[in-house]
């Protein structure tokens, strides 16, 4: 790649924003994933009788909902990300590629 | 033995599973299985998904002309279609009878184990995919090495890349053995052969195209007969878990300790490193890697992880659903189901055939067949993309850039991955038979491990840290591998199960490296890369911002069919 063309993205406020927003978004899904999942885990090693304490007069404990939580959680979270970074930042990437072509 | 994942209970209690312990660390393998009798209604529906994916890979040798269209499907692959691939790569039969048969001994604990294997998709999703398809062309080392010196950072990734895929790959095969010995009651020798011959097929004259095809039906069919399953089993009790969870409890000899967290997770330090490994070591797996270079932008590449981690969280929701219908359906008709109608002596054929008999329970013979045949496809499907990323490693890595110096014309590098292929296949094959009495359980774990610790850091860093060098990363990669081999050698699973060493005398007191691999790994590339004076040094730095551009924007990225 030229070093022209590099330089004139780099200086693109709209590259910037790009940027500064994927990394926001990408960091922040990240903690949240590994807060719910290594949470899972630790109250599994911690707390068991927590997780095996019954919801309400059934049979179903609360480690249950929480364990399928997780995976519900980590289809939804995956998708959110797909949905925004395929418009949003898709949107602005296109607009950072227009500018660097003319 | 193992300390995190041990059913031991579950052996004492209802001698249910005819795996070691150990198996479930090691992302529950299959394990040793007995010879059953000669299962016709499966061979016949095997024998026709053989047929009908060979067909395909007919059709797709025809479009298999360049190295592109060999390593990448061309990447003319939609991203719904990879994401169904890419489920199809991570499906595999020993996910869908182990944890099913873990649900089945143990309840909640198989629950927690599969919540593992799903984390590491978010966290592809977030940092990696679409950089991935922006730097890359065949191999993961095109995007590690896309500023660096290419003769070290190739061997890197290529021996990385070839340590994964053959742990991963022995695993596989010797499972394929058991299997189908289990499933079809053949021998041991011809389950081999016919895997290595039916794989290279695929591979050899379909490529990427016939791989990604065989991926996405095995995903269609084993989402479409496990789905059955689960849906039989929840009208059973007229669509209310709780009616389900009720009778399970009433059955199972664990009674109630079923719906809690029991003997599966011990000591947290091996918890989170189990975690850690199957975390970061799914963002370091070369097959899969290897699938966003498949799709033609990052759009496509965003989309194939959106659809893969929904279709893979589905699965293991109903496989905890088919773990339970095993147990509500196969516990109160022992004649049927176990050993001499005795529930103590386990279920015919091991534990790991809770799955496979519930499908005989829930939809009869033919349904059984189905669901063998679904099983047996799956190794197949899993084997042949191992063999492309190995071959694509070997060519494209080591051949093309660091013996030929990138001085190599397409036709020339498609004939090496072509040789390639068959090398492994034969090695494939040898490996397996080599190894059918010996004790693979750690493999499959030992493969995420180094995955995590060799490949995603470096990875990771060259894409994301502007000062990594190749020193650095270089460097890095190999203490990580180094790492994760020694000490997994060092953990009970291989030391006291393998090499039969005295119980207790393990030097490495937990499940998996990865704890302590993945941060040396990280360590050492920031230190040595930090420390890194050489006048290469100076162009792997200068080299970051155009590399950034086109990581963020996909600006000079490979374009759909051209590469």
């Amino acid at each position: 790649m030229q070093d022209d063309l590099v330089a004139r993205v780099t200086s693109n406020p709209k590259y910037q924003e790009l940027k500064s927003k994927r990394h926001t978004f990408g960091w922040t899904l990240t903690f949240l994933m590994m807060f719910a999942y290594y949470g899972f885990i630790l109250l599994v090693a911690f707390n068991k009788p927590l997780l095996a304490s019954k919801i309400g007069s059934g049979v179903i404990t609360l480690g249950m909902p929480l364990g399928i939580g997780v995976i519900l959680f980590t289809i939804i979270i995956t998708n959110i990300y797909v949905r925004r970074a395929n418009s949003e930042f898709d949107d602005l990437t296109s607009q950072v590629i227009k500018a660097a072509a003319k | 033995m193992t300390k995190l994942f041990n059913p031991k209970g579950a052996l004492a209690l209802l001698s249910l599973l005819t795996l070691s312990a150990g198996a479930y660390a090691a992302g529950a393998d299959l394990g040793q299985a007995t010879k059953q009798p000669t299962n016709w209604t499966a061979i016949v529906m095997f024998g026709a998904f053989v047929l009908a994916t060979l067909w395909i890979t007919k059709w797709a040798a025809a479009k298999t002309k360049s190295a592109a269209d060999f390593y990448t499907a061309g990447g003319g692959i939609t991203g719904f279609q990879n994401g169904l691939a890419i489920a199809g790569d991570y499906m595999s039969a020993a996910s869908f009878l182990g944890i099913s048969g873990l649900v089945f001994a143990n309840g909640f604990d198989g629950l927690i184990f599969s919540i593992g294997w799903l984390v590491g998709w978010p966290i592809i999703t977030f940092l990696m995919a679409e950089r991935l398809r922006n730097l890359g062309k065949f191999t993961f080392a095109d995007v590690a090495g896309y500023r660096f010196a290419q003769t070290p950072i190739r061997v890197f990734a290529a021996s990385g890349s070839l340590v994964v895929v053959a742990f991963y790959m022995i695993a596989q095969m010797v499972g394929a053995g058991q299997l189908i010995k289990l499933l079809f009651g053949m021998e041991y020798l011809y389950a081999e052969i016919l895997v290595g011959t039916i794989m290279m097929m695929y591979v050899l004259f379909g490529g990427m195209t016939a791989t990604t095809w065989v991926q996405i039906i095995k995903a269609c069919m084993l989402l479409g007969g496990a789905t059955f399953m689960a849906g039989a089993v929840l009208m059973q009790f007229g669509f209310s878990p709780e009616a389900m969870f009720v009778k399970a409890i009433e059955v199972h000899s664990k009674k109630d300790a079923i719906m809690a967290p029991g003997a599966l997770i011990k000591d947290p330090i091996s918890a989170i490193s189990v975690g850690m490994a199957l975390m970061f070591g799914t963002a370091g797996l070369p097959h899969i890697l290897m699938r966003f270079f498949t799709v033609p932008s990052a759009k496509e590449a965003r989309k194939s992880v959106g659809w893969a981690t929904t279709w893979i969280g589905y699965f293991y929701i109903l496989t905890f659903i088919i773990g339970f219908g095993a147990i509500t359906n196969l516990i109160p008709n022992p004649t049927d189901y176990f050993v001499g109608g005795d529930i103590t002596k386990g279920l015919n054929g091991g534990g790991n055939m809770a799955a496979v008999h519930l499908s005989k329970a829930v939809g009869g013979n033919l349904f059984m067949g189905f669901i063998s045949a679904v099983a047996f496809a799956t190794i197949l499907a899993v084997v042949a993309g191992l063999t492309l990323s190995g071959a694509s490693a070997v060519s494209h890595d080591l051949y093309a850039s660091v013996w030929r110096k990138g001085r190599v014309d397409q036709a020339d590098e498609l004939r090496v991955s072509k040789i390639t292929t068959v090398a492994l296949g034969v090695i494939a094959v040898t490996l397996g038979i080599a190894f059918e009495k010996e004790n693979v359980a750690y493999m499959v774990m030992l493969a995420f491990v180094i995955a995590a610790s060799a490949n995603f850091p470096v990875l990771f860093m060259s894409v994301l840290w502007k000062d990594c060098t190749t020193k650095g990363a270089v460097t890095g990669g190999f203490v990580g591998l180094i790492m994760a081999v020694v000490l997994t050698i060092g953990s009970a699973s291989v030391w006291e199960a393998v090499m039969l060493y005295p119980k207790g005398s393990a030097w490495f007191p937990y499940n998996s490296a990865a704890i302590f691999s993945i941060p040396a790994a990280f360590i050492t590339i920031w230190l040595v890369s930090l420390m890194d004076r050489g006048e290469r040094a100076v162009i792997d730095r200068a080299g970051y911002p155009a590399q950034e551009v086109r990581s963020e924007t996909g600006i000079g990225s490979s374009s759909a069919s051209g590469h």
